[in-house]
């Protein structure tokens, strides 16, 4: 019980206070080092069956857990109908299988070409290990304890809702199977690893190219004379 | 008319030796760092050849610069849209490769003091300076084609010379496949840049004062459409910061009153540097023309120094009265839109380059006959089919309209009359042994005069360094202090922190995360 009360209502804090305030204090000291530290110039066939699968299937499956956690009601109305829980299980299994496949080809990759290994650092190695975990414990517990759309609502969803509201409630999840909690843990693992880690990327995603214009002109003085 | 400034430049062709020094003086200066190795900010390529990195001028494969629209006339940047750039962000499917430019290695010299003595000479094996591990093969190294004008792999591979017909070929190959001459490439600061639009981080930015583009590192997040976008290709990705670098024309050297490093290097003094005006309302319109008139449009956004409308316009864009003064000495001016002898490099590319070349002449004054090498005519006769045989010139016409004017040969014939008329004038003040009514043929075909000539001549013979290099007061310190009267440099308050608007670092360009 009280690891429960460690790992689920007070690390969850840990990590996004951490998040928070090393990823700040890094962007104003060390701005330079917010990169994707792309290697595509160094080897750009595997990242090609690796990183578009890995990104894209991972962004759907994230989008799912956070629809399922803002608009609780419609999505229990969505997948009310057993022909779409079904479908949308189906899909999130074939999903997160792909995940793992990606990231295991990425990860190989990394192993085993020798100019993407001399640019790989220690923090990379252990953030390839963690979302590896994360990402299979994901398919693991969506095989074997369905239908995860299902209990997710009543279970993790409220228990996330009473630490958004500083009311932390591991009551919820107490009773949950140990490897759907270590998935949830996960989570806040990554979390906390944000900040130090390439996954800054996340929050570079550069959104705003689409309403600026191309060409962009910087004046030294009359930029600020303007404002 | 939006009145800008914008720091240009003109390499000539006819006096680049190929001796790489410039190179040098930018590689020692700039890009000897981990994972700039490969980097070659400035290069010199022989042409024909593949260049570097390999075949960058093929728009098919790598996609870089910007296409009109055939039937709208609107420009799009030939790598992808808005949404694709965004699409594509997780793989580049037009990314060029390290193995396109080539793995930079060093040797392993310690070997030769450490073997035991043996009955074989030790060697120094090749090391790759990204793995550190041994290289069996070399395949590809810093101007791996130098030099090898008529080389069936490289010269023949030139995307330049695609569709030309076997006689054109022939023409190349006359004299012992010896045909070839060298062009030096730097990044050409353009007008309508390639790489500021593709990129989607906005990192990239032309400064307004003097128009050279930089690259924000501190903005860079490695999505490397950049590098893509160029098509001159001259964005490098560190593959060790995780950022795009590029040619920064020497901005800290140009701030204190000195050219570039590779300018102020240069063996041949091919190179010239100076301020033009222009009217950027105009950029894009120039750079939406239809391919054959592109090298006209561009040079019509270039603004006459002198002319009294632009002089008030340029002063209300903040312009001070000094650097028009420069604008008005500018050789780069003269070269390009006085005398209209100089170049922009692949104007089809429609990025406005801002760097500008005068085309080499190549005379076919000799040719093979039975096996020996048989000069046509001598003496004032010799001069004769200079003028005549301008479509007989050894590196067919189309070449370099293919180069230089986005395939209009009429611009290309009239830069050779011209360079023509200039040496047949000359060589009557010099030698004197050219009869006069040739002379007058000479210049009139070269639609010249004797002074335009005499000013030709001195500007490409005898330019002493100030006149190849009329290096404008940038004074951006000076216009920060106009601006803000209260600037203290010791409390540094600053508006702007210095890392935001340069290339310089505050801490090493290392991964610390
Ligand atoms: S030549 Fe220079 S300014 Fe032009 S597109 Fe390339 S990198 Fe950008
Ligand atoms: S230093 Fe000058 S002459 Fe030598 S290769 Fe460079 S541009 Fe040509």
């Amino acid at each position: 019980m009280t690891l429960d009360i460690i790992l689920f209502a007070v690390f969850p804090y840990v990590a996004v206070v951490l998040a928070v305030i090393v990823g700040i204090y890094r962007y104003v000291v060390d701005r330079f080092s917010y990169s994707s530290f792309s290697s595509q110039f160094l080897e750009n066939r595997a990242l090609f069956f690796g990183s578009g699968i890995w990104h894209y299937a991972l962004l759907i499956i994230l989008l799912a857990h956070i629809i399922a956690l803002l608009f609780t009601d419609a999505w229990a109305a969505f997948i009310a109908n057993p022909t779409r829980l079904y479908t949308l299980e189906g899909l999130g299994v074939a999903l997160g299988i792909s995940t793992v496949v990606a990231l295991a080809i990425l990860a190989l990759r990394r192993l085993l070409n020798p100019r993407i290994r001399t640019t790989t650092t220690v923090l990379d190695w252990l953030l390839i290990v963690t979302l590896m975990t994360q990402v299979s414990l994901g398919v693991w517990v969506a095989l074997f304890y369905r239908w995860g759309s299902l209990w997710y609502m009543y279970t993790a969803v409220p228990w996330l809702v009473s630490l958004a509201t500083f009311s932390p409630q591991v009551s919820y999840i107490a009773s949950l199977p140990w490897i759907v909690k270590l998935h949830m843990l996960g989570g806040f693992v990554l979390t906390a690893l944000f900040p130090f880690t390439r996954l800054v990327h996340l929050i570079a995603f550069p959104i705003t190219y689409l309403w600026r214009p191309y060409q962009v002109v910087i004046w030294y003085a009359r930029r600020r004379a303007t404002s | 008319m939006d009145v800008r400034a914008q720091v240009s430049m003109v390499f000539h062709l006819d006096k680049c030796i190929g001796c790489h020094t410039c190179t040098i003086a930018c590689k020692n200066i700039w890009t000897d760092r981990k994972g700039a190795e490969y980097m070659f900010w400035n290069n010199v390529e022989t042409k024909p050849g593949t260049g570097y990195p390999t075949l960058w001028e093929d728009q098919e494969q790598y996609r870089g610069g910007w296409e009109r629209d055939s039937r709208t006339g609107k420009l799009r940047l030939k790598l992808q849209g808005k949404w694709g750039t965004l699409g594509n962000i997780f793989y580049n499917p037009y990314l060029p490769r390290i193995d396109d430019y080539f793995e930079p290695w060093t040797y392993d010299y310690q070997h030769l003091f450490d073997t035991p003595e043996g009955d074989d000479q030790p060697t120094a094996r090749a090391v790759s300076m990204i793995t550190g591990q041994y290289m069996d093969t070399i395949e590809a190294g810093p101007n791996w084609d130098d030099d090898l004008g008529g080389s069936p792999v490289y010269a023949d591979n030139d995307p330049n010379l695609t569709g030309f017909s076997e006689e054109e070929r022939r023409q190349l190959r006359e004299i012992g496949r010896l045909t070839f001459f060298y062009l030096p490439r730097i990044c050409n600061h353009c007008l309508n840049p390639g790489c500021v639009a593709a990129c989607p981080a906005g990192a990239i930015y032309k400064r307004g004062e003097d128009g050279i583009v930089l690259i924000s590192q501190e903005k860079c997040r490695a999505w490397r459409m950049c590098i893509s976008g160029c098509p001159y290709k001259k964005v490098y990705y560190n593959w060790y910061t995780g950022k795009s670098e590029k040619c920064i024309l020497c901005y800290p050297r140009l701030e204190t009153g000195q050219p570039p490093a590779c300018f102020h290097s240069c063996v041949g003094r091919i190179r010239y540097l100076g301020l033009v005006l222009y009217d950027a309302d105009r950029i894009v319109e120039a750079a939406s023309v239809p391919d054959a008139q592109l090298v006209e449009a561009q040079r019509s956004i270039v603004l006459d120094p002198f002319d009294p409308v632009v002089i008030r316009r340029a002063k209300a864009n903040g312009i001070s009265d000094l650097m028009i003064a420069y604008a008005q000495r500018s050789p780069v001016y003269k070269f390009f839109k006085l005398w209209k002898i100089a170049l922009p490099l692949h104007p089809e590319f429609r990025t406005l380059p801002m760097l500008f070349y005068v085309p080499p002449l190549q005379p076919v004054q000799a040719t093979m006959h039975n096996g020996t090498y048989e000069i046509i005519q001598t003496g004032s006769e010799g001069l004769a089919p200079m003028l005549s045989a301008l479509e007989q010139a050894r590196l067919p016409l189309r070449y370099f309209a293919r180069l230089f004017t986005a395939g209009n040969v009429e611009i290309v014939k009239e830069v050779y009359r011209k360079l023509i008329a200039v040496r047949i004038y000359m060589r009557l003040q010099k030698v004197g042994d050219v009869p006069e009514p040739e002379v007058r043929e000479a210049l009139r075909l070269g639609n010249t005069d004797p002074d335009e000539a005499e000013a030709i001549f001195r500007l490409t013979a005898l330019p002493t360094f100030d006149e190849r290099f009329v290096v404008p007061p940038l004074g951006r310190e000076e216009a920060m202090e106009t601006q803000f009267p209260s600037l203290d440099p010791v409390s540094r308050n600053y508006p702007t922190r210095k890392g935001e608007v340069g290339f310089g670092f505050r801490k090493e360009p290392a991964r610390r995360w």
